[in-house]
Formats: structure tokens, C-alpha cells, sequence
């Protein structure tokens, strides 16, 4: 028995999973149908037992969110699920969505439910266009099936779920720029607090959860807070997804308990690309501190990967091997982050843009080792200072990768350029793969 | 305030309301709105701003503001077929670079630019959600996985002949630029059955704890 413990990814091998009627075979909406008869209070409590926590990398308790919504107070309530996946590696909530779009569907009904909701929305990033048909298409047929609408199930429950699609920007990923996007502005993000649950969508109590955090809760509220506690770590309950790609000779999607090691799931895959070893890793995207071959035992639960050092993150964890130049990686990472940087506030738009810089010059074999120290100065003014955490995922591969392989940089200066060979890293230069 | 442009037809402006129908406050529309501009121009023009602001009472200016913030918006015309080529970090490593590269060369396009033709327009994408397939290659946002630089040249000869290929997990043929922008408009196509429900990589996970694969 290996230790993945398929539940979300349960089904997905069947052809038709994607659809209603594959989804109800399994049982899909049975636990809508159960929440329905909870009182409303009581789902919030369930989802609170059950400590999960969200799944789009801050890992904040779910049910927790859920409770701040003030109740009773006469004004619209929203929920938004932020499906806008788009942090480097984190490819997760994509396939899941493609395979069953239903589930989160049946999340939606039960988590507005239980927050008095009359209004979601589905946030999908733009760049998707067959998993925005997949789940156009589940919310028809939801409709159809008296799911949402009026009236849901004659339990006096109504509930309108509207799919909306970005169109191109990382930063509508960060929960408070998502909701300026949805309400039809630049994607940039708020000033907190007011918090979300307190003036969030059009200025309403809004709960704003990551895909798998609300695909979770239907198999929550079938199975109970005591199973999905049975699984994981004390802090860190339940199952999850684990996002494995790079150079592995088998990447893929890995459902289980939190705390599995990378160990395991190598193990599990079939190891690093073969004939090669790991030189870096990314725990949670490429926004969480990469970790190396020394963290092959770390837990991969919330607390382990923040006590050595990173964050848990999304859970895509991007394997390097000893082909891969640190630099070049780092840089393109930083790339990113200058072209997706809002503009909003002064330390991430110009901190982004000069680290561009540094970078370029250093892969170049220009600059001298005091530029290390510049880099770490700026980093030091981004890390924490920024509006928004996508300053903090700016600093984190550069910080990270200076302290690991700091005489990597330094090699680019001694040898006046990159010393690797970039085709030795790539897909079709390994044997098995490329064939 | 002056008529929509005479270049939109009823059907088209009956579409803009059925978008603004979706949402509690209208100005929430103004991104689907975007999309179906694009569906009908092949990118954002300046007539798409002008009617987009007559719907939602708001300044060309204030229209311009969103449409220039979000990457997708194309203020000059997509090919029919737009190709993007990711080289995130991940893609880049694993060949995307090399795929970039060639495909430039072999078009003869530089990033951001489109075939004489007007068959295929080249862009470097971030990272698309795909990892575990990489590296990756879009087309009018489908999926095109695992390519190599001679499997992204033959995609893209294919285009250019008029091909529809079939993306890896998509739809059985790949939709036209304009054709894509409607889905991303919220329109469904009836196209969510075609095509498969999750690649290998997707199921690696269930198959090992099924005991299908070691």
C-alpha cells in the first residue's frame, strides 16, 4: 500500500468524470443535499473541526474564514473562489477543474450555504480556455439540475454562481487585488483592514477560498471532521495535492496526507531524472525559499516547511537536477515578478526592476561579488515592505539561492558567463523522455 | 450620450447586456466585455472601448485603464491562431527556451508579432499551469503538451496550412483566436464533452495508489 490517498482525484481516471452524471455516480451532491439539512452554523463548525486550511498557500483554517462573516447583519454576503492558478509550478487546481469541475461546484453551494450567500463567483485565470468550457458547462448543468438557482432542493436556499475569466495577470491570484479585478478595475491590491470578510466584494462580507480548499469540504461534509483529521499532522489535517515536475522521470499529480517527504514521493514516482541528481527544489512555487537535497526528509506540512525555512505553499514542487544553472532559474523566476509587479507601491515596482538588472549582468559574467550584497539590500527592502506578498515571492529564489549556491554566482564572475549547457537540462536531451 | 458605433450589430450589443446581466454592479462586467470585443475584432479596438464605456457609463479613458493592465487585452490583432510558448523558469529549462527560439526563427516573427499571413502570432507566455506536462505550448489557450522544438514547428506549419489539430487536452480541433475569446467571454461553445478528462501525469498519483502502476 503506498501512502497517496486519493479523494479528490478519486475518479479521475474515468472518462466521463468531468460530467454530471460521472460525478453523481460517485455520490457527487449527496453532500450538498446533507448540508442543506444542517443548520447553517453547524457546516461552518464541521469545516472548523475539521482544521482544514487553505490550499492556496497562506494555509489559513478554513472554517476559521468561514466564521468572520458578521451574520444577521442585512447585507449581501459573497463567496469568490480564486481559481486564477498562476504562481510558477503550481498546476493543481487546473487539472482538477478539467477532471471535475462538479465537485467544486457542490463546494460552492455548500460553503455559500453556510455563509449565507446568494451570490459566488468562480475567479478563473484567462489563459484556460478548456477548463473555462468544463465548468461553463457544470454550472449549466447544475442549474438544470435545480442545484443552483431558486429555491435549491424546495429548501428555501437560492443561489446564482457566476464564472468569471481574468485575463492575464498573476497579481489577481492575491485575494484583495482578485476582488478590485472582479468589480471591473486594474487588479491591485487593498489596504488591509478592513479584511475581506468585513468589506470584501462591492464592500460586503466576502469569503475569498482557493479551489482545493472548497473542493475539499464536500467529501468534509460526507465523511466528517474525524476522518479528515485521521489524516495528515497534528496541525496540518487532512489530504491534499501534491504538484511533482521537472526533472523527475515521472511528474505528476499525487494526492496525500500532509506531511508526506519529497523522499516518498520520489520514491513513489521514480526518482529524479535518471542518471542525474537533485540539486534544488521549490516546496510551494516558485514564490516559497527553494530548498536542496538536505530537505528530502522535511515534512511537507504547513509547520515542518516553515521551520526549515520556507512555506508550504501551492505544492508544486519544480525538481532541478545538477544541469540546472541556479541563476538562470532565479533570474527567470525574477523576470516574472517584474513583468506581473502592479505597479501600486514603489519597493516592488522599482525593487523588481533593478533586480532584473543585477541578474542579467551577474548570468553575463559582469558585475563583481559586492552585487550579491546589493541584491540581498534590495531583497531586504522587498521582503515585508511591499504592499502585497508578491514582493515577499520576489525576494524569496534570490535570498534562498544566495545562501545555497552563493559560489555559483561567484562562478559566473570567475568564468565570465554561465557555465552550464542549457540543452543538458532540457526534456528532449534526456534519453528516456526524449525518445 | 452618442449611439453605440454603427460597425456593432444588434446581436452583438444584445450579447454586451447579457453580460452585464451576470453581475450585482454593472462595471463588473468590463472584462467579459473586453473578451467579446476581441472575439468579434481579433483584439481590443478603439470602437470596442467606445461601446464597452456607453454600456457601463464610464470614460473611454476609464475603459483604456483596465484593457492596458491585463496582458491578454491585444491592442494590435492576434493571428487566428496565437501561439505561446511558456519559458517560466520550469518550461524555459526544459526546452521552452529552445522552442521560443525556434519557433521565432522558423517563423520569422519576433516576440509579439504576426505571420504575413495573419495565420499565427508568437508570444512568450508565464507559467500556464501545466508543470507536470512541460514544456508547454498554448495555442488560443488550449493545452499542447510535452513539445519539442520540431513537434512546435510541425504545430505551427499545421496552423499555418489550416490544420485544426487537436490539443492534447482539449477540444478535438483548436479553435480560431476570435472563436477561443468567446468562450473567455463566459459563452459556453458545447464543446466541454470533446477531448479527455485528464492526461497521464494527472493520474499518475491515482493509478500508483491503485496498484495500476508502480
Amino acid at each position: 500500500m503506498s501512502k497517496l490517498t486519493p479523494v479528490l482525484s478519486a475518479h479521475w481516471d474515468e472518462p466521463d468524470s468531468f460530467t454530471l452524471a460521472g460525478y453523481q455516480r460517485h455520490g457527487g451532491y449527496n453532500a450538498m443535499k446533507k448540508a442543506l439539512d444542517m443548520d447553517a452554523d453547524a457546516v461552518i463548525a464541521l469545516v472548523k473541526d475539521s482544521g482544514l486550511r487553505g490550499r492556496g498557500g497562506a494555509g489559513f483554517p478554513t472554517g476559521n474564514k468561514w466564521g468572520f462573516i458578521p451574520q444577521g447583519d442585512n447585507k449581501d454576503h459573497y463567496l469568490v473562489v480564486n481559481a486564477d492558478e498562476s504562481e510558477p509550478g503550481t498546476c493543481k487546481d487546473t487539472p482538477l477543474l478539467m477532471a471535475n469541475p462538479h465537485v467544486l461546484v457542490e463546494g460552492v453551494i455548500i460553503a455559500s450555504y453556510a455563509i449565507r450567500a446568494k451570490h459566488a463567483f468562480i475567479y478563473i485565470r484567462g489563459e484556460v480556455t478548456h477548463v473555462t468550457r468544463r465548468l461553463l458547462q457544470a454550472i449549466e448543468d447544475a442549474y438544470k439540475a435545480g442545484f443552483l438557482g431558486k429555491n435549491i432542493l424546495g429548501k428555501g436556499f437560492d443561489l446564482e454562481l457566476t464564472l468569471h475569466i481574468g485575463a492575464g495577470a498573476y497579481i489577481c491570484g492575491e485575494e484583495t487585488a482578485l476582488l478590485d479585478s472582479l468589480e471591473g478595475f486594474r487588479g491591485q491590491p487593498r489596504l488591509r483592514p478592513p479584511f475581506p470578510a468585513i468589506a470584501g466584494l462591492y464592500a460586503r462580507p466576502t469569503v475569498v477560498n482557493n479551489v482545493e480548499s472548497i473542493a475539499s469540504v464536500p467529501a468534509i461534509i460526507e465523511k466528517g471532521a474525524e476522518w479528515f483529521t485521521s489524516l495528515g499532522t497534528e496541525k496540518s489535517k487532512g489530504f491534499t495535492l501534491y504538484s511533482l515536475s521537472g526533472h523527475v522521470n515521472n511528474p505528476g499529480q499525487f494526492e496525500a496526507p500532509l506531511g508526506i517527504t519529497l523522499r516518498e514521493l520520489l520514491e513513489l514516482s521514480g526518482g529524479v531524472r535518471s542518471g542525474h541528481r537533485l540539486k534544488f527544489w521549490t516546496p510551494g512555487g516558485s514564490s516559497t525559499p527553494i530548498f536542496t537535497d538536505a530537505h528530502l526528509d522535511t515534512p511537507l506540512d504547513y509547520e515542518s516547511v516553515s521551520a526549515a525555512g520556507s512555506m508550504l505553499g501551492t505544492k508544486a514542487l519544480q525538481i532541478f537536477d545538477e544541469t540546472t544553472c541556479v541563476l538562470r532559474a532565479v533570474l527567470r523566476w525574477t523576470e516574472f515578478y517584474k513583468h506581473e509587479s502592479c505597479g501600486k507601491c514603489t519597493p516592488c515596482r522599482e525593487g523588481t526592476w533593478w533586480l532584473v538588472q543585477i541578474l542579467r549582468d551577474l548570468e553575463n559574467g559582469k558585475g563583481t561579488e559586492a552585487d550579491l550584497a546589493k541584491l540581498l539590500d534590495i531583497c531586504d527592502n522587498l521582503l515585508g515592505r511591499s504592499f502585497c506578498a508578491l514582493g515577499d515571492g520576489a525576494a524569496s529564489p534570490i535570498m534562498s539561492s544566495i545562501k545555497y549556491f552563493r559560489g555559483e554566482y561567484i562562478a559566473h564572475l570567475t568564468n565570465g558567463g554561465c557555465p552550464f549547457d542549457p540543452v543538458a537540462a532540457t526534456l528532449f536531451a534526456s534519453s528516456k523522455a526524449g525518445a | 450620450m452618442a449611439s453605440a458605433p454603427k460597425t456593432f450589430d444588434e446581436n452583438f450589443l444584445s450579447r454586451l447586456d447579457a453580460i452585464i446581466a451576470r453581475y450585482p454592479r454593472s462595471r463588473s462586467a468590463i472584462m467579459p466585455m473586453l473578451h467579446l470585443v476581441q472575439a468579434r475584432e481579433g483584439y481590443v479596438t478603439a470602437e470596442g472601448i467606445e461601446v464597452i464605456a456607453q454600456k457601463l457609463d464610464l470614460t473611454t479613458a476609464e475603459v483604456n485603464a483596465v484593457a492596458s493592465f491585463y496582458t491578454q487585452y491585444r491592442r494590435t490583432p492576434a493571428g487566428e491562431y496565437h501561439v505561446g510558448v511558456c519559458t517560466n523558469t520550469l518550461c524555459a529549462i526544459m526546452g521552452g527556451d529552445a522552442i521560443f527560439s525556434g519557433l521565432k526563427d522558423h517563423l520569422g516573427i519576433e516576440n509579439n508579432e504576426r505571420t504575413a499571413d495573419g495565420k499565427v502570432s508568437l508570444e512568450h507566455i508565464e507559467c500556464n499551469a501545466a508543470c507536470d506536462y512541460a514544456p508547454v505550448v498554448m495555442v488560443n489557450w488550449e493545452f499542447f503538451d510535452n513539445q519539442t522544438v520540431e513537434s512546435a514547428k510541425t504545430l505551427v506549419d499545421d496552423l499555418r496550412a489550416g490544420k485544426k489539430p487537436a490539443p492534447t487536452r482539449g477540444p478535438n480541433s483548436v479553435p480560431t483566436f476570435k472563436e477561443a475569446s468567446e468562450v473567455l467571454a463566459g459563452f459556453n461553445d458545447g464543446r466541454a464533452n470533446e477531448g479527455i478528462q485528464a492526461g497521464d501525469p494527472t493520474l499518475l498519483g491515482l493509478k500508483i495508489a491503485k496498484g495500476e502502476r508502480k
